[in-house]
């Protein structure tokens, strides 16, 4: 199935701003995390569809998956 | 209406900069954001600042820091900030607390905040700040800089936004620090993001315009990218749930 993944900020970096993957059935964040070499650690925010998600969530076809590293200098 | 804040009119009303008189806000931290939230509450006329912040300027802080300069290495941050006011705004009623403000300290210094305004430095810290304003039953403007990216939202008391923004039950690492450790703070970064903190306090405390109440605004200033997402949860599967 097809899935599109949104990267921010350093998440860019070697990987580009949004990739089309074509992924198995019952894939979740945390396969693409895996194959796309994102540290589960290096992700704060994760969206699916705009919504906070999880990592576990099963995706469906055509979903899109937003990762945000942390921000936290003041 | 004090003379000096005329200009301030009519983008608020005579009633409205007569209310923010009357106000006070807690602004913990006087770094980066800090410097700059002080400077903006304080022209704009806020009645009183709550000023926190434990730590002394150093040298590293004269990219950034409105507030640090060649004269004042060493000072402490808050009373730098108080001194900064008398100059630029003196109807500001000030207080100064050269303390690092932490949830077991929070509750009683800043009682009597009608808000408060993250401008510190880690995520721990941020955990702290929104648990105390939750127990005074206040908003709290988070904003958070690394290189060219910020982000800022309000948390109302209950909405646990932090747990969102820094994945609390990810970090097995229990990392206190963002990609700022690697990407350091510029000089426009925590003045864009405190200005739109700024902003965003403003309308709070008149309950004017829009609000980002569990919802975060990420700004990437290399690529000009400016969203506002959505905090909100969605269901175990990752679908939308319409609240």
């Amino acid at each position: 199935m097809k899935i599109t993944v949104r990267l921010f900020a350093t998440l860019r970096e070697g990987r580009g701003k949004e990739l089309n993957l074509e992924t198995l059935e019952h894939t979740t964040p945390r396969d693409l995390m895996t194959r796309l070499s994102i540290p589960e650690s290096e992700v704060a925010i994760l969206l699916v569809n705009g919504r906070d998600g999880r990592a576990d969530g099963i995706l469906e076809e055509g979903d899109r998956v937003s990762l945000f590293p942390p921000v936290g200098g003041g | 209406m004090l003379a000096r804040y005329e200009r301030n009119l009519s983008a608020l009303s005579e009633k409205e900069v007569d209310y923010l008189a009357t106000k006070t806000v807690a602004v913990v931290g006087c770094g980066g954001l800090g410097g700059y939230l002080i400077e903006y509450l304080g022209r704009l006329g806020i009645g009183s600042i709550l000023a926190a912040d434990g730590d002394r300027f150093e040298v590293s802080n004269l990219n950034r820091q409105l507030l640090c300069d060649t004269s004042n290495l060493g000072e402490n941050k808050a009373e730098a900030a108080k001194k900064r006011m008398a100059t630029v705004n003196p109807a500001v009623r000030f207080t100064a607390l050269p303390i690092r403000i932490d949830a077991a300290n929070g509750k009683e210094l800043l009682n009597g905040a009608d808000l408060i305004m993250d401008a510190v430095d880690g995520i721990a810290a941020r955990f702290a700040l929104e648990e105390t304003a939750e127990a005074l039953g206040i908003p709290l403007i988070h904003g958070a800089v690394a290189g060219w990216y910020g982000q800022v939202t309000t948390v109302y008391p209950g909405d646990r936004t932090m747990e969102t923004v820094y994945r609390r039950e990810n970090s097995a690492t229990e990392r206190n620090r963002g990609i700022e450790a690697q990407l350091g703070n510029l000089s426009f970064g925590p003045a864009f993001v405190a200005a739109l903190q700024t902003a965003e306090a403003i309308k709070v405390l008149l309950c004017r315009g829009e609000r980002l109440g569990r919802r975060l605004l990420v700004a990437d200033l290399l690529e000009n990218d400016f969203e506002t997402i959505d905090l909100r949860r969605s269901n175990a599967s990752g679908k939308e749930v319409n609240e």
